[in-house]
């Protein structure tokens, strides 16, 4: 492949828009890497003594040493990070799994209600989480719940503590159940395209030789699929480990994710600039890591969610 | 006999984990959301010891100006949002249509602001727009001019500045691909019958690429409506209502108000808004198919 030579004023057009784009991604790289006398003192160049000393503080509590620096560890941002890296690939995975099945029945299948099913996905896709904060925030608080009284309830109360009846608020679960809900119209969506493509005389010759559906599912369909399944996990992973506000209403002490403590920490009066910044990146640091290395399926899954309307 | 039963019922099967999921975790919170509309209902109470009062929340809405106030910022973040992303993205994708090295390259940094936690973006942008030890006044600061209070005075640009910088790469990335993609042999007649490139792009690229520029809008105009996270970090709503979207303000009447019932309300209105633009898009996505589908026919017909 031979490449066109552009003039110089493309070039500087090309330099400018990576540094719009990346920029203030780099600004907080760096300013993650300060102390805070240096990001408010001014000197705004590169040149500075890099410090952990903000990562430090915001991991306090998953550390093996002692700080020098803190007395009291505040910023709990251990604990939320391996919440959210719980969430995040549980609800991914069963996003997955469940979200291929229906997809390949839709493509595959003729059945009753196959179009009111792909009619339904395609609909609920645009429901905002907003939307869904009051009726779930009720739901999970009051309806979803298991009396104290019952067998299991009584079972869960030994074993894990606590008063009143067990309801889904507050636990893993509950936050993964409706994340799993949230992106499984998408994926669904995605996956449609990407199983069309296969061809369906590979399935027909796999059934010729005495494959059942089940067998011509899992071990002729889903690995012709694998860039859809990459690109659709990268979504839902990104979705559920950024996801903010649904999360904020259903978890408790214990279940908090990363999103919550950052916005937590961020309402308050006098912000820790360098450490807010820590925080930030260590939730930003998955998805640029998958980005880097898997932008490919990423755009090729965004333009088959959009084009294929 | 067993597996001609089984093979009937495999679609069933291979529905069901999805549907049961969709239906308890989305469809059936949406109606639990359309019944509390209806009634008086505060988080301490059980919703079936909340009292019936009808159609009051949502007419008290309509004439509240707060929630009007709300609206129209919403609508003016989301227009403003689309069309300036639609602008800079489409130009940008006409501009850098050229094959030169590292393109991929390119299309890898520029997807990194979309991928990144809305929460993150908020807090770059928070520290950036910062009076004064963030980078824009400092940087107007050293060249001699005055700072400016962006997120005071300017919330709203300052906001939708910041979803431009967050969602453009999108438009830009879903334009390139359609420009990519168009018939090779239109553009190379006009370039033999002489057309500018000017002329290219307005009377054969622009219109081929119509169809998908149109499904884009509107997937980002229903995206713009979603938004909340970067702006709750940013300006929390303020100064005044200036920021408050639609989204921000459900959130705060059920959290802060705890107003459940006036919340479910607002978020039908918001329903209702998005089911309009979702049931455009899917109108409009199937008139392009039949018109393909016709003038394939047509072409077919010819030869």
């Amino acid at each position: 492949m031979n490449y066109e030579r552009q003039n110089p004023a493309f070039y500087a057009l090309l330099i400018t828009l990576i540094f719009m784009a990346v920029g203030p991604i780099v600004l907080m790289l760096a300013n993650s890497f300060k102390l805070d006398v240096d990001i408010i003192g001014g000197t705004s160049g590169l040149l500075f003594l890099p410090t952990i000393q903000n990562y430090e503080t915001a991991l306090c509590d998953v550390l093996w040493y002692e700080l020098d620096h803190l007395d009291f560890c505040s910023l709990k941002f251990g604990g939320a990070f391996i919440n959210s890296i719980i969430i995040a690939l549980i609800s991914t995975l069963l996003t997955l799994v469940i979200g291929c099945m229906a997809a390949y029945a839709l493509v595959r299948f003729k059945f009753m209600g196959r179009d009111t099913a792909s009619l339904t996905t395609l609909m609920v896709r645009m429901v905002p989480p907003a939307v869904l904060l009051v009726p779930v925030f009720g739901l999970w608080n009051n309806e979803f719940c298991i009396s104290k009284n019952s067998y299991f309830g009584e079972i869960i109360r030994d074993v894990f503590g606590g008063r009143g009846d067990v309801c889904l608020a507050g636990t893993h679960s509950g936050i993964i159940l409706i994340y799993v809900a949230m992106n499984l119209p998408f994926v669904i969506w995605i996956l449609q395209s990407f199983i069309i493509q296969v061809p369906r005389s590979l399935e027909e010759a796999a059934r010729v030789d005495g494959a059942g559906p089940f067998q011509v599912f899992f071990l002729v369909v889903l690995p012709l699929i694998k860039p859809g399944l990459a690109a659709a996990a990268i979504f839902t992973f990104r979705i559920a480990w950024n996801e903010y506000l649904l999360a904020s209403a259903l978890s408790d002490r214990g279940t908090k994710t990363v999103p919550i403590l950052i916005v937590n920490n961020m309402s308050e009066f006098n912000i820790e600039w360098g450490v807010i910044m820590a925080t930030g990146m260590l939730l930003a640091i998955p998805p640029i890591i998958f980005t880097l290395f898997a932008s490919r399926q990423i755009i090729s899954g965004m333009t088959a969610g959009a084009v294929k309307g | 006999m067993i597996k001609q039963k089984l093979n009937r019922f495999t679609p069933y099967i291979f529905m069901a984990p999805a549907i049961i999921i969709i239906t308890i975790a989305l469809l059936y919170p949406l109606g639990y959301m359309v019944y509390g509309s209806f009634r008086a209902w505060d988080p301490s109470q059980n919703i079936s010891e909340s009292e019936f009062i009808g159609l009051k929340n949502y007419i008290t809405l309509f004439y509240d100006p707060a929630f009007r106030e709300s609206l129209g910022v919403t609508l003016t973040f989301a227009i403003c949002v689309v069309f300036s992303e639609l602008v800079i993205g489409v130009g940008l994708a006409l501009m850098l249509d050229r094959n030169i090295r590292g393109m991929s390259v390119l299309r890898t940094l520029f997807i990194l602001p979309m991928m990144i936690a809305p929460v993150v973006v908020g807090l770059m942008w928070r520290y950036m727009y910062h009076p004064t030890v963030g980078t824009f006044n400092k940087t107007l600061k050293s060249l001699g001019l005055d700072g400016i209070d962006w997120l005071g005075q300017n919330a709203l640009l300052s906001v939708i500045i910041a979803d431009v910088w967050q969602w453009t790469p999108f438009i830009f990335i879903l334009s390139l691909a359609a420009l990519q993609s168009l018939p090779r042999s239109a553009l190379e007649a006009a370039k033999i019958d002489g057309a500018t490139s000017w002329q290219q792009i307005i009377h054969i690229k622009l219109p081929l690429m119509m169809p998908v520029l149109i499904v884009t809008a509107l997937l980002r105009l229903i995206d713009a409506f979603k938004v909340l996270e970067v702006i709750l970090v940013m300006t929390e709503g303020g100064p005044g209502l200036s920021t408050e979207i639609l989204a921000l303000r459900i959130s705060r009447t059920a959290t802060e108000f705890r107003e459940l019932g006036v919340a479910a309300a607002m978020s039908n209105y918001l329903l209702i808004l998005l089911l309009i633009l979702t049931v455009s898009m899917y109108a409009i996505t199937r008139i392009q198919e039949n018109r393909a589908a016709r003038l394939a026919r047509q072409i077919q017909e010819e030869y």
